[in-house]
């Protein structure tokens, strides 16, 4: 190839190889010529976790090793894999610096590094009892944990708690406590067993339709809910949450989801994050608020969106224009609309589905018209979808290829447009 | 929303009591505000939190969470909770004069 072609080549560098970046790598994959864009994913481990898959591990219902496969093999030819660590990101002279020394380049930077848990950050949680008493299932270990001690579990009282928001899938802790309410009935032993779900909104869940809906199925279901529990401690020696203002919540289990930050190397790299370690970017564009030609996909990105795999793959169409469009020269547009559309398991092979944006709460009727699967109600149909959206991952999303029939922004079609809790069954 | 008088001056409060417009609100609102959240008296360590919850406010465009607070303000969670004990962000939103910090989703 002529040295002058080779210097028109632009570098696009993805951090990350989960949902985001593997989506966003083959989407450019696709866009872009191999002499218009050269593109590098850079990763710290070449494991890449179907994430939803974690809330069924400890109910045996999967297994870790079934949830995991290599990343690279999920990104297409002409893309470049580098499993390191970074250190940090120069967004000033646009480098991003791995920790063997190494530094890539970039025209254009994409954050697709996620979220990580910060379970230090909360007194006690990782102290006496984690582990053995005291569990997370937002990793394969804590999971995997979770599921040995649930099978030799014979009664007493579960807690399940959210520490704090921002978290990735704020339904799974749901999820959770509806599979667990099902899995003892199953053995037998539900009447031997308290489930409590504690939480620090006002509610069961952030948005007012769903939440008085999830409020109702936790009832149903005789699960108790403690709200606006903000935690302070976990004390895994006289097994109690404690909240900061000093209420107590005593278990024989607890299930904690820890608080979430963005990854590390954000908070070494001057002005790319916030407190938090989340980049500022902007809602509808994509654009960070640190740099023009870095953008940020999925759950490290500070939006007001859901942090959850739908949004990432609904996310990545307007991500790979705006990229294509800056690299143009052209104006970015305002393609993301906050879509969201989350199946949430209930127990006994049924599953909800809720579905919204920025600007619209989860609605009844139905998805993605009035002729399709049932919003916010439980249904058989809905937990097959659940089921099946773990092949359209790998084959579909992964590939970065729209979903048949599943528009990128919110359809309003099948919604009930009064949605008045009266008319909800 | 509506019309209420702090320190003999009428402002513009949301459905929850929260300022509309956050440049009505003056210093000497907070002790009226904070006495009708149980708050007798406004020390140092709580005018710490005002003001940096203003700043923040007219930086950001939204005042902080609570675990931002602890992490920025200088004063820890558990002060922030001796200090403000109905809800740090919450309640020093409040007296700060500013919207209700928007929560995350």
């Amino acid at each position: 190839m002529p040295s002058g072609v080779r210097e028109m080549t632009k570098q696009a560098v993805i951090l990350g190889g989960g949902t985001g970046g593997t989506l966003v790598a083959n989407r450019l994959r696709r866009l872009f010529t191999d002499t218009e864009l050269a593109i590098t994913v850079v990763d710290q481990d070449d494991r890449h976790v179907y994430q939803p898959g974690l809330l069924f591990v400890p109910f045996g219902l999967t297994h870790p090793e079934d949830i995991v496969r290599p990343r690279a093999r999920q990104l297409h030819d002409g893309i470049s894999f580098v499993e390191r660590a970074i250190d940090h990101v120069d967004i000033e002279s646009n480098e991003v610096h791995l920790v063997d020394g190494r530094v890539l380049g970039y025209d254009v930077l994409v954050v697709a590094s996620g979220a990580v848990l910060v379970p230090e950050e909360t007194e006690g949680l990782t102290g006496p009892g984690w582990m053995e008493r005291v569990f997370t299932f937002y990793t394969p270990e804590g999971a995997a944990a979770l599921g040995a001690a649930f099978a030799t579990f014979d009664g007493g009282r579960v807690v399940v708690n959210v520490v704090d928001m921002p978290i990735k899938c704020p339904v799974a802790p749901l999820e959770l406590c509806f599979l667990a309410d099902w899995y003892f009935r199953e053995r037998g032993i539900r009447d031997r067993v308290d489930l409590v779900y504690v939480t620090p909104l006002d509610g069961a869940f952030t948005k007012p339709v769903a939440s008085a809906r999830l409020g109702q199925m936790l009832a149903d279901k005789g699960i108790e809910l403690i709200t606006e529990f903000n935690t302070g401690q976990v004390d895994g020696e006289t097994n109690r949450l404690v909240s900061f203002d000093g209420r107590e919540v005593p278990f024989d289990l607890a299930v904690v989801v820890p608080l979430h930050g963005g990854a590390s190397y954000v908070g070494r790299s001057p002005g790319l994050g916030d407190e938090l370690n989340f980049v500022p970017t902007d809602e509808h564009t994509l654009q960070s608020k640190a740099a023009p030609n870095v953008f940020v996909i999925g759950d490290a990105a500070n939006v007001p969106a859901s942090k959850a795999g739908s949004v990432t793959h609904f996310e990545g169409e307007t991500l790979v224009h705006n990229v294509h469009r800056f690299l143009s020269g052209e104006p970015l547009v305002d393609g993301f609309d906050g879509h969201a559309n989350c199946f949430i398991e209930t127990g006994f092979h049924k599953a909800l589905l809720i579905d919204f944006n920025y600007d619209t709460e989860p609605l009844t009727g139905h998805f993605p018209s009035a002729v399709g699967l049932p919003l916010l109600k439980e249904s058989h149909l809905n937990h097959l979808g659940k089921l099946m959206f773990q092949w359209l991952y790998w084959h579909s999303l992964l590939p970065g290829r729209d979903i048949p029939g599943i528009s990128s922004t919110m359809p309003t079609a099948g919604k009930a447009h009064h949605p008045s809790l009266a008319e909800q069954e | 929303m509506s019309m209420t008088t702090i320190a003999a001056t009428a402002v513009e409060l949301d459905a929850e009591g929260f300022f509309v417009h956050p440049e009505q609100w003056t210093d000497d609102m907070a002790p009226e505000i904070a006495r009708a959240e149980g708050i007798d008296a406004l020390t140092d360590a709580h005018w710490t939190v005002i003001r940096f919850m203003r700043a923040q406010y007219f930086e950001k465009g939204t005042g902080p969470t609570v675990r931002v607070l602890g992490k920025t303000s200088g004063v820890s969670v558990k002060e922030l909770y001796q200090l403000f004990p109905k809800g740090p962000a919450k309640i020093a939103a409040k007296i700060a004069g500013i919207p209700k910090p928007r929560g995350c989703i």
